[in-house]
């Protein structure tokens, strides 16, 4: 905790980060009005005690929709890294550990997996079984794959190398043994930082995907979403536009601020360096 | 820098001379349109897509609808009826061609005809010309159609878009490259962009202004907006009402509102269960509060209507009433029907903004009564292909423009699969009646039918609001048949 505090980026992002994270979570409990609720004579009400940001063009209440959006949008991103971390982690690690065919492999096969982006992949898997939430999780889950595949290997290699990994392979671990032992443990805190970066890209990413139609489908809502129901209605109102907008760039700050700031707090090598640079 | 700029200072100038000149004598329109068309063939297809940009520009037919509904001569010049009304004797104009340079005589009516006619036929309403049993070619310019029974809006229905005048030669060619006997012919299809069309020099009737045509295919509002903004397109026969109030008060731009005859309609599957049964389909209706659609989906400017028929046409009866907004008794018949906690059902919705809106609006709706909707969009292309041809839908929003199709309800196969028997006897009384006062009671009884029955859910008469270039003239401000008629349309400055 103290390690937390010494960095004030980090403090504030996390408190940032966890507060968006909490009104969305709120929003399974209680919204100040339902966001299903469609009252056409409130429509494009601007802010008041009783709509705090207002309401949209179908008189929806804006802080409900966004604390609702906001919701979706970390769901769909935290699912998307679990598959990319579950699927990914492991993949880097067999490369780091075995070496030889299987890394040539798993390169390969992230390689071939980033060149596809997010949004080729959702069109596709759209085609396939039609627009969704869940298909933006896929999409954007596959998309991570690679990003943690090579982080993993990346990280596990300079690791692998190191006197406590070969004594443990004298002890006769096998190489299973030795990626799950010795060098998930050794890269976990570079996971968490790639982790925190990928969570805010897959924010991005689902309110791009939302916002051409292939994400989150009405009468659910996702901040993307809310921004293509407003983008026509720009020039007329555009505080609709304004609200999901920056809600999406405040979020995004406070995941990459968060992620910087661990970043120092818990790789004591980049602490080292920075102090070398400033002396 | 300095020589740079006077350089381009210079350029500038010149084309702004260069423009200026071509300015003064502007004659070609680049118009925005929601849906691009699926062919160019308006014989061959329903998509009113198809008659925006063909419709009397590039095909032409016996008859000809102008901007007020009223049958005028097309290609018929004049014509004569027996006393019996079973005969019609058409005086074709003369010198007309094709734009391919065929010459075009009574030969390509009788063809037109009978390609309509044919077992094969594609035609989205054969049913209109099957009375017509024998059809005679006097001379190269006189044409006789024999009925079989009286048809009460026979030249009408000659001057639908399904009934222009084809060539043989060219006729299987028409979807992708439409040869037909307008003002304008056929110059490119960019698919998924663009529709070209050129003033043709040897038309015969009375030439048109302008002398290029280009229809730019736009879905998303605020693309269109910014298209009009910047000028990259003069205009829309249909903007979307929500963001209508940009050019409100803008000297640049015109807004013509008028009517449609575009019924707009929650399309209801009547096939499939539960939607075959009445009591679900009354519920639906007591669940609809079409006030709050037509105040949230078009922003006020569609009129109610209770039964899919037009509220401007002298035989309607207002039947807005039938199932008046009552969210308890909707509740009642849907547990009466077997379903006291509702159900799920999906909401198909093609590209447009009344659908997309009035869906949410309706989902919410609904949601109050119990029934659960999932709302799935669709691009247009694939909308015709599950919902309108192959029915694989529960509800789905649309509106009919055809005018005076109340007569679909009569076809079993139509997309919502209503069969009655009785409405169907009606229909073909109505169709053989020609005094005014009879079709009028069956008009009123048809439209009673239909509301009591609720086979769809009748939402609202579509506005027609086009945004134009305020120094463009001759555009229809009413739209009484599906088409965008470029035969008027000029730059008065």
């Amino acid at each position: 905790m103290r390690r937390v505090l010494a960095h004030p980026s980090l403090a504030i992002g996390l408190a940032a980060t966890l507060l968006f994270a909490a009104l969305g979570l709120l929003s399974l409990a209680w919204t100040p009005y339902p966001i299903e609720q469609i009252v056409i004579p409130r429509r494009f009400l601007g802010p008041s005690p009783e709509h705090w940001l207002g309401t949209d063009h179908l008189g929806r209440d804006m802080a409900s929709l966004v604390m609702s959006g906001t919701l979706t949008s970390f769901v769909v991103a935290a699912l998307a890294v679990a598959i990319g971390a579950g699927v990914g982690v492991p993949l880097g690690l067999a490369a780091a550990a075995w070496g030889g065919p299987v890394e040539w492999l798993v390169l390969r096969l992230s390689d071939f997996v980033f060149a596809f982006p997010a949004i080729v992949v959702a069109i596709l898997i759209t085609t396939l079984v039609g627009p969704g939430a869940s298909n933006a999780v896929v999409a954007i889950g596959i998309f991570n794959i690679p990003v943690f595949a090579r982080v993993a290997r990346g990280g596990a290699l300079s690791v692998a190398t190191l006197d406590f990994v070969a004594a443990g392979r004298l002890a006769g671990l096998g190489n299973a043994a030795v990626a799950f032992q010795h060098l998930l443990p050794n890269i976990m805190s570079l996971l968490i930082v790639q982790g925190t970066i990928q969570l805010s890209l897959g924010i991005l990413s689902e309110a791009g995907l939302s916002y051409v139609g292939l994400g989150t489908q009405p009468p659910d809502t996702s901040l993307g979403l809310m921004l293509r129901d407003a983008q026509s209605l720009f020039l007329l109102h555009p505080w609709l536009t304004l609200v999901p907008g920056l809600c999406i760039v405040l979020i995004v700050i406070a995941l990459n601020i968060a992620g910087d700031g661990l970043r120092d707090a818990i790789d004591p090598r980049l602490r080292q360096s920075e102090t070398n640079v400033t002396a | 820098m300095t020589n740079l700029m006077k350089s381009l200072g210079l350029a500038l100038a010149l084309a702004g001379a260069m423009a200026g000149t071509a300015l003064a004598q502007p004659s070609e329109v680049r118009i925005g349109v929601a849906l691009e068309p699926p062919i160019l063939d308006p014989t061959a297809g329903a998509a009113e897509a198809i008659d925006i940009v063909v419709y009397q520009n590039i095909f032409e037919g016996l008859t000809r609808i102008d901007q007020n509904g009223e049958v005028q001569p097309g290609l018929a010049r004049e014509w004569t009826i027996s006393p019996d009304q079973l005969t019609y004797t058409f005086k074709l104009a003369e010198g007309v061609t094709f734009h391919d340079g065929t010459a075009f005589d009574a030969e390509d009516v009788k063809f037109t005809f009978e390609r309509i006619l044919a077992e094969d036929s594609v035609n989205a309403h054969k049913e209109f010309f099957t009375p017509i049993t024998a059809m005679t070619v006097i001379d190269p310019l006189t044409v006789e159609m024999t009925l079989d029974h009286v048809v009460g809006r026979f030249l009408f229905d000659l001057g639908r878009g399904d009934a222009v005048i084809v060539a043989p030669e060219s006729a299987d060619n028409n979807a992708n490259e439409p040869i037909g006997t307008g003002p304008f012919a056929f110059v490119q299809w960019n698919k998924g962009s663009r529709v070209v069309l050129e003033a043709y020099g040897p038309y015969w009737g009375e030439p048109v202004h302008l002398s290029k045509a280009t229809y730019v295919f736009i879905s998303d509002t605020s693309t269109m907006t910014n298209a009009l903004l910047a000028g990259d397109v003069d205009g829309t026969n249909n903007f979307a009402t929500e963001a209508l109030g940009v050019f409100e008060g803008n000297p640049q731009y015109q807004i013509l509102v008028g009517t449609t005859e575009g019924e707009t309609i929650l399309g209801t599957n009547n096939r499939k269960p539960p939607f075959d049964n009445l009591k679900v389909r009354q519920a639906m209706a007591h669940a609809l509060d079409r006030q709050a659609i037509i105040d949230g989906a078009t922003y006020g400017y569609g009129t109610p209507i209770g039964a899919p028929f037009a509220p401007h046409n002298p035989y309607y009866v207002d039947l807005t009433g039938t199932y008046p907004h009552d969210v308890e008794k909707a509740k009642a018949l849907l547990a009466e029907a077997g379903f006291p906690d509702g159900f799920s059902a999906t909401l198909k919705l093609p590209p447009v903004a009344y659908a997309r809106l009035s869906g949410q609006i309706i989902a919410s709706q609904f949601a109050e009564v119990g029934i659960k909707l999932e709302l799935i969009n669709m691009e247009f292309a694939q909308w015709l292909d599950e919902v309108y041809t192959n029915n694989d839908f529960d509800l789905t929003i649309i509106s009919h423009v055809e005018p005076f199709d109340i007569g679909n309800y009569a076809n079993p196969d139509y997309y919502f699969g209503y069969d009655n028997p009785q409405f169907q006897a009606l229909i073909t009384e109505l169709n053989g009646t020609t005094d005014e006062a009879r079709r009028k009671e069956l008009a009123v009884e048809a439209q009673t039918i239909l509301a009591n029955d609720a086979v769809n859910g009748y939402l609202f008469e579509l506005a027609q609001t086009g945004v134009w270039n305020a120094k463009l003239t001759g555009m229809w401000q009413n739209s009484p048949i599906e088409g965008l008629v470029l035969r008027d349309i000029r730059w008065t400055e």
